[in-house]
């Protein structure tokens, strides 16, 4: 009887050692919840695109939009996105210092990209084209501003794991939280070619 | 004792992927970070040049080329940055992004479609009516 016991109460302990996953599932995870951030930017294009004609007599994007800083706020994403990567190559090397180098270039471009972003929404706003102004206007500001918002999570969420990496090092807690982040931060960069090319390059265009 | 082979390897690719959680994750090197940088700025210099510099004459060939020249580089970043292959987790990734592709299209070509035919059949609006609208 007591021998039976004593086996049954030892089965969990098979299961336990199972339980061990393979720690890359949270990659696929972390890519799940990003195609399905992609589908709320898809339903956002999408009404852009139904009433991004609709100026209400209002200005037109031509009026408005400035390419010039748009091209420049194109080039700080791209270049925020190549440091990201120098900053992941840096972390295979197990090379703390300079990850945290590369981060913190990262975050400089970011942050100049929000910075940007920022002056023109202000500036829109002042010469009367905010969000209330017509249907264009309204799905420009939830579209752009949508995009701005996860950037700035995105900034946020950078430089939490930079002050984790100072404390704790290269642990892989910190490698797999900066893998989630850098396809978070490429994802952004690619949700932005289609914010630039639709709605600022199209719409200028007429 | 071929067919036994397949199954054989692929009960080891996990426990593969385990030892080396670096591996399977994909990483790019120096080289593929370059390439996918240099491509991109090419790619995003093109439409910024068509429309800033107007050298099309025809705005539907200029609008078509700046929206091919974006698919381009959507494709680049996510191979480059984002490091997708068909192998990277047992392919689930790229079917999620097959997938999510195609609800993307239905609800882009769905939406632009449907919106634009309720657009041309509606009601021609007078000028009274217009005054009159909330």
């Amino acid at each position: 009887m007591s021998q039976t016991q004593v086996q049954e109460t030892e089965k969990p302990q098979f299961y336990l050692t199972e339980e061990h996953h393979p720690e890359h599932s949270t990659m696929l995870g972390f890519w799940l919840y990003l195609m399905s951030d992609c589908l709320i930017f898809a339903v956002l294009f999408a009404t852009h695109g139904v009433v991004g004609r609709n100026y209400a007599a209002g200005p037109s994007p031509a009026d408005l939009f400035d390419l010039g800083l748009v091209a420049f706020n194109t080039a700080m994403l791209l270049l925020s996105s190549i440091t990201y990567g120098f900053a992941m190559l840096q972390m295979e090397r197990n090379a703390k210092m300079e990850t945290l180098f590369w981060l913190g270039v990262t975050g400089v471009f970011g942050a100049i990209f929000l910075a940007v972003e920022l002056y023109e929404f202000y500036h829109l706003l002042h010469e009367g084209a905010g969000p209330t102004r017509s249907a264009f206007l309204s799905s420009f500001f939830t579209l752009v501003g949508t995009h701005g918002l996860h950037v700035t999570f995105g900034i946020i969420w950078l430089i939490t794991l930079m002050v984790q990496v100072k404390k704790h090092g290269l642990n892989p807690e910190n490698r797999r939280r900066l893998m989630c982040l850098s396809m978070f931060w490429h994802f952004l960069d690619v949700i932005w070619i289609g914010v630039f090319s639709f709605v600022y390059l199209l719409g200028v265009l007429g | 004792m071929s067919s036994q082979h397949p199954g054989h390897e692929s009960a080891f690719e996990p426990h593969h992927a385990h030892s080396h959680p670096g591996d399977a994750a994909g990483h790019g090197s120096f080289k593929s970070y370059m390439t996918g940088f240099i491509l991109s700025v090419i790619l995003t210099a093109i439409p910024f040049w068509l429309v800033m510099g107007g050298v099309l004459d025809s705005k539907l060939l200029t609008a078509v080329l700046v929206m091919g020249i974006g698919v381009v580089q959507i494709v680049v970043h996510v191979i480059y940055f984002l490091h997708m292959n068909a192998r990277s987790e047992g392919g689930w990734t790229l079917m999620a992004l097959i997938f999510t592709i195609i609800i993307v299209g239905i609800a882009l070509a769905g939406s632009l479609w449907v919106m634009h035919h309720l657009n041309t059949n509606m009601m021609p609006m007078t000028h009274e009516m217009m005054k009159n609208m909330p």
